[in-house]
């Protein structure tokens, strides 16, 4: 199979004497750096932890669904393993996946800067996320919370008794870390850049951060805010969400979902950025309608704050509202078929190879678009109240949150493992991995589709026992999924020491990021670069090269 | 001493707001404040309200105008207040389509 | 276009503090390319925070005017029980913390060390004199029973003592326990908020004496401008929402 891996020979390669990782040792230098690339490692390292924790629960849902009485575990401790299975996978790990980790190391390089705006910030942020980690662990080890990850009033406020207030508090401090995160990226996609970088020179990358940056900065604030209420009245007694005291449970669920549904944004966006990278590189081609592509991104943001209200169609909301609200729905999908439209476009007469990134590319286009079109059914006024709470939203969402962001945030760390190690991960296997990934996806959500249309509902321990077979296929794929995940997990730690050398470019790809060393230079350019070509400008790439064969050879 | 900061060439641009203007805008929001506490005793029904949130609109414009000189700041930041005031009220505006209408046609 | 005068600008840290062009001042992070970049860069970021500042209290807000159109008449009789002299001269006290910080800014600007320690002296002291207000106002509802959550009584909505105010039904004056919970957590924020600005200009006060700030370097101040009247804005609209409602009764 052709490929446009170019290695440098290995047996004279040597990994750049100075860089980032050995500019300082010690856990200090780690634990204080300012460098937007080691808090991104900071990062990964973390969000690989709570990822794991999640996955285990993950695990121990799928197990106790393999037969239909509630038998693995007693149905409370099943709702609190799957609340805490959503709280975790979603603010601690969808949220901060891409941005924190992938998106913290590149901006900067992307935009040719020497760090992000707000360096300490940047550190505040991880502290942020670990003390709502610790919370949430803290939430976990104290025996849990049972409310789902949407923390439903009055059920949250007045009906539970675990330990809804720390949980809340674990995600309020997470999301005021995500809140700076996205502070620093607009700030440092507007007010860094290179000489010679303007918008529209930027890789889509930056454009999907950029976007989801918005969100991040509008929305967390609302759900801080709620999370205080939610914690205030249950302290104090207070009624602003108590019915019996004049309040109005709906009001938690539009501030709670004002934040809520743009989050969804926020787990999807960075993936679609990190996919607009991929698939030019390994198609050899600029993206198509670089422009529609980049100002889908901004539209996906603005839209994405005009949904909310269909999580709540079946609760009480006004029809007539309702009504507008499913129009609107419908809007967020113009957005995002551009994209799919615009990268399947870009593959078209490509010269296409398939290395790992690749892979995990194709999977998420074809994931994400069975779960966004299925959104489109809940979109639906009528086919929402048939189909929601049941399990066909459980496989939407997986199908948009881990065949999607997952699979794009996959996709990522493989493709820019060399940029941030100096070392290539080993490529059978990993190609393996991707192959593996995808088929225990499927077979795992792709019943519950099944199940759900059928009427199974979500959040119980327990189901008839007509729809066994279909669980048991998808605890099967569960089985299958998690050997996907656990192998990146371990090839990847040993390319740290075995992987080959990698060079500056393996790829071969345009970006600004790929044209210095790998690993990167503490200070990321020893000159700041200027920009004088176009994102994608495979022919500037190649002209470079032969200059460069030319004059030095 | 000067008007002008000495500052370096990069940032000649920045502008200084003379305490002049300071001063006239704390006198007109000190007499918006006895304005609108002096109309709330007065009946007026409805515009009650919105006088009252009509001041109150003006008087946080002179704040941030002047105050925080976005009167003279570049179009990134006055597109960036922009942006707080548009979701705000989307928040506000889409939320109160449910509220508003949740009565329809049940009475 | 391009500049690539700036872009072959060797990269050092900033050696000297004096303000030549083409030398960095001290207070120059290392990351960006000229103080200018760093004042922008500074200054649209705390604008950025105060949009995430909007969206926090407008949470508050949004429950405000639902509960306000809901129970029109507890929020009435709720919102008289406030005193509104005190409302009124906290307002106006307030806007007074907001002058002298603008003030502030600008004896930064001028490089007016003694002006600019003064002011945000005053600064402080306006701060805290709002604070006291708030802290009488608050024990006057403590005295009265009306703090929602600790010690709530109807009583006196139901039979006021006061003879020009309307009785409300029982079930109503329940619900002025939802204005006074707004009144708490919407003032309880702001006044979170001066708290945490008195306790920065406390430290600035510090580093303003030893002149910090009046060598070019007026970020800090400026920032910490934008805060406090951030805050001064918050008030502005707080002040007739609960203060103001149908006071002619």
């Amino acid at each position: 199979m052709s490929t446009i891996v170019s290695l440098p020979d290995q047996s004279t390669a040597k990994l750049p004497a100075k860089s980032y990782l050995n500019q300082e040792y010690g856990l200090k230098s780690w634990l204080l750096t300012g460098d937007h690339k080691r808090i991104a490692m900071l990062y990964l390292f973390s969000i690989t932890f709570f990822f794991v924790i999640g996955g285990v629960l993950a695990g121990l849902i799928r197990l106790e669904l393999l037969t239909p009485p509630a038998d693995l575990m007693a149905t409370d401790t099943y709702n609190k393993v799957f609340s805490m299975h959503g709280i975790i996978m979603i603010f601690l790990f969808l949220v901060p996946s891409v941005p924190a980790t992938i998106g913290n190391f590149l901006i900067p390089l992307m935009v040719g800067a020497r760090d992000l705006a707000f360096p300490k910030i940047n550190l505040l942020s991880w502290y942020l996320y670990m003390g709502g980690g610790l919370l949430v662990l803290a939430t976990m080890v104290l025996g849990g919370v049972d409310t789902g990850w949407t923390f439903t009033t009055p059920l949250s406020t007045h009906y539970l008794n675990t330990h809804v207030v720390t949980a809340a508090m674990g995600i309020f401090l997470a999301g005021f870390s995500s809140i700076f995160t996205g502070l620093n990226f607009i700030v440092t996609i507007h007010r860094m850049r290179c000489p010679g970088m303007t918008w529209f020179r930027l890789p889509l990358f930056v454009w999907g951060h950029y976007a989801t940056s918005i969100i991040m900065i509008l929305g967390t604030p609302v759900l801080a805010i709620t999370l205080v209420l939610v914690a205030l009245e249950r302290t104090m007694n207070i009624g602003v969400f108590d019915p019996s005291k004049g309040g109005d449970p709906l009001l938690f669920q539009h501030l709670f979902w004002f934040y809520s549904h743009p989050a969804v944004y926020i787990m999807i966006l960075p993936g679609m950025a990190v996919i607009s990278e991929v698939i030019s590189t390994f198609s050899r081609k600029r993206v198509f309608g670089y422009t529609a592509v980049a100002f889908s991104s901004v539209a996906i943001a603005v839209f994405g704050f005009l949904v909310w209200e269909h999580h709540m169609f079946i609760m009480g909301v006004s029809q007539y509202s309702a009504l507008v609200f499913s129009l609107l729905t419908m809007l967020v999908a113009v957005p995002s078929a551009i994209k799919i439209f615009n990268w399947s476009m870009t593959l078209y007469k490509g010269s296409i190879t398939f290395e790992t990134p690749m892979l995990y590319a194709f999977g998420f286009i074809g994931l994400f678009t069975i779960g966004g079109l299925t959104g489109i059914f809940l979109a639906t006024l009528g086919m929402d109240v048939h189909l929601t709470e049941t399990y066909f939203i459980v496989a939407h969402f997986h199908f948009v949150m881990v065949g999607g962001m997952l699979m794009a945030y996959l996709a990522g760390v493989h493709f820019w493992w060399p940029k941030m190690t100096g070392r290539m991960y080993p490529e059978a296997i990993s190609k393996t991995a991707a192959v593996i990934t995808f088929i225990g996806f499927i077979v795992t959500f792709f019943p519950q589709f099944i199940l759900g249309y059928l009427g199974m509902p979500r959040r119980y321990a327990a189901y008839p026992a007509d729809f066994q077979v279909l669980n048991v296929f998808s605890t099967a794929g569960a089985s299958i999924l998690g050997i996907g995940y656990l192998l990146p997990m371990l090839y990847l730690p040993w390319s740290l020491k075995y992987g080959e050398i990698a060079g500056d470019n393996p790829w071969q790809a345009t970006g600004l990021e790929w044209q210095i060393q790998s690993p990167p230079l503490t200070e990321n350019f020893s000159e700041i670069p200027i920009m004088d070509h176009e994102a994608y400008d495979y022919e500037w790439l190649a002209n470079k090269t032969h200059h460069e064969v030319q004059t030095v050879g | 001493m000067t008007e002008k900061t000495q500052s370096t060439h990069q940032d000649a641009e920045v502008h200084v707001v003379k305490p002049p203007v300071y001063l006239a805008i704390f006198f007109a929001l000190l007499v918006l404040t006895a304005l609108t506490t002096g109309i709330s005793f007065i009946d007026l029904g409805v515009f009650n309200a919105v006088i009252a949130l009509a001041i109150a609109c003006l008087k946080a414009s002179l704040v941030v105008l002047f105050f925080m000189h976005i009167h003279y700041s570049s179009r990134l930041l006055k597109l960036t207040v922009a942006a707080g005031l548009f979701t705000f009220m989307l928040l506000i505006s889409l939320t109160m389509t449910d509220y508003i209408s949740r009565a329809w046609g049940m009475f | 276009m391009d500049s690539p005068s700036i872009a072959t600008t060797p990269h050092e840290l900033g050696s000297s503090g004096l303000p030549h062009a083409h030398d960095h001042p001290a207070f120059m992070r290392h990351h960006f390319e000229d103080i200018g970049q760093q004042r922008e860069a500074a200054s649209f970021g705390m604008w950025v925070f105060l949009l995430t500042e909007i969206m926090f209290f407008g949470g508050l807000f949004c429950a405000y005017l639902i509960f306000r159109n809901w129970y029109h008449p507890a929020f009435v009789a709720g919102s008289n029980t406030l005193d509104i002299t005190l409302g009124t001269t906290n307002t106006a006290v307030l806007i007074g913390s907001s002058f002298t910080m603008a003030m502030a800014v600008y004896s930064a600007e001028m490089r007016r060390k003694g002006q600019l320690v003064l002011f945000l002296v005053l600064t402080i002291l306006l701060g805290g004199v709002f604070l006291g207000i708030k802290a009488v106002e608050y024990h006057q509802k403590y005295v009265d029973h009306h703090i929602p959550g600790m010690n709530f009584s109807i009583q006196e909505f139901v039979h006021p003592t006061n003879p020009k105010a309307i009785p409300l039904a029982p079930d109503m004056a329940e619900k002025t326990q939802l204005y006074f919970f707004l009144y708490f957590a919407m003032t309880g924020m702001h006044a979170l908020h001066m708290i945490i600005g008195i306790g920065l200009l406390l430290f600035m006060v510090a580093r303003a004496s030893r002149g910090a700030y009046t060598a070019g370097h007026v970020i800090p101040v400026e920032n910490f401008g934008l805060y406090w009247h951030f805050v001064d804005i918050v008030w502005i609209f707080l002040f007739p929402l609960l203060y103001l409602i149908s006071r002619y009764r």
